[in-house]
């Protein structure tokens, strides 16, 4: 799952079969310290509660559909979550690798 | 799969069913020196990983669900192992 910006909304009142009822948001997917990245997309809102300007998590690819009570439907991006709080630990991500890492085999 | 190093967790308290109960790591992805490359994601914890440590990161559907018993189950990452030791190559 990847972080995103909720930015807008979709209307979309001719749909296809399966994605009536699957509310539509504008998300602007963001790196890991919350800088947008990347071109905005649509996701559907598998929450139910998200909207414009939440933090969310979203979950990408057939994994998307199955977050939506209707598992086979024309999906490929949810958001799954609203973001309470992240937490970077900055010492583990300047530090070195934890395994032993060799050369030369 | 490939390895990663969890640098942080997120927190969540509206999420969808397949979630519920599940830690939330923040793991990046490892080149083959073992440095983090910026490039993120969000998975799923079965092995009680903690900040700092090298994992071992699922990223597929199917595996997700089965060994989080979830049908259906939107999680595609899920970090499946804590790596001791990466032996590699000179030549690579």
């Amino acid at each position: 799952m990847r972080l995103a910006r909720v930015i807008g909304t979709v209307v979309a009142t001719r749909r296809s079969a399966g994605l009536e009822g699957i509310k539509l948001l504008v998300v602007q997917p963001l790196d890991e310290d919350r800088r947008p990245t990347g071109r905005p997309e649509v996701a559907a809102d598998a929450t139910a509660q998200a909207g414009p300007g939440h933090l969310v998590f979203m979950v990408a690819s057939r994994e998307g559909a199955q977050a939506l009570p209707e598992r086979f439907v024309p999906v490929d991006l949810a958001i799954t979550g609203l973001v309470d709080d992240v937490h970077i630990v900055e010492a583990a991500r300047r530090g070195g690798p934890t395994a032993s890492w060799r050369w030369g085999h | 799969m490939y390895l990663g190093r969890v640098i942080g967790s997120v927190v969540a308290t509206i999420k969808i069913s397949h979630l519920e109960g599940r830690r939330l790591l923040m793991v990046d992805r490892l080149d083959t020196d073992g440095r983090v490359t910026g490039a993120y994601d969000i998975a799923v914890d079965v092995v009680q990983a903690g900040p700092g440590d090298t994992v071992l990161v699922l990223d597929e559907g199917n595996g997700a669900r089965q060994i989080l018993g979830l049908d259906p189950g939107a999680v595609r990452a899920v970090i499946v192992g804590i790596v001791d030791e990466v032996a590699l190559a000179a030549d690579r």
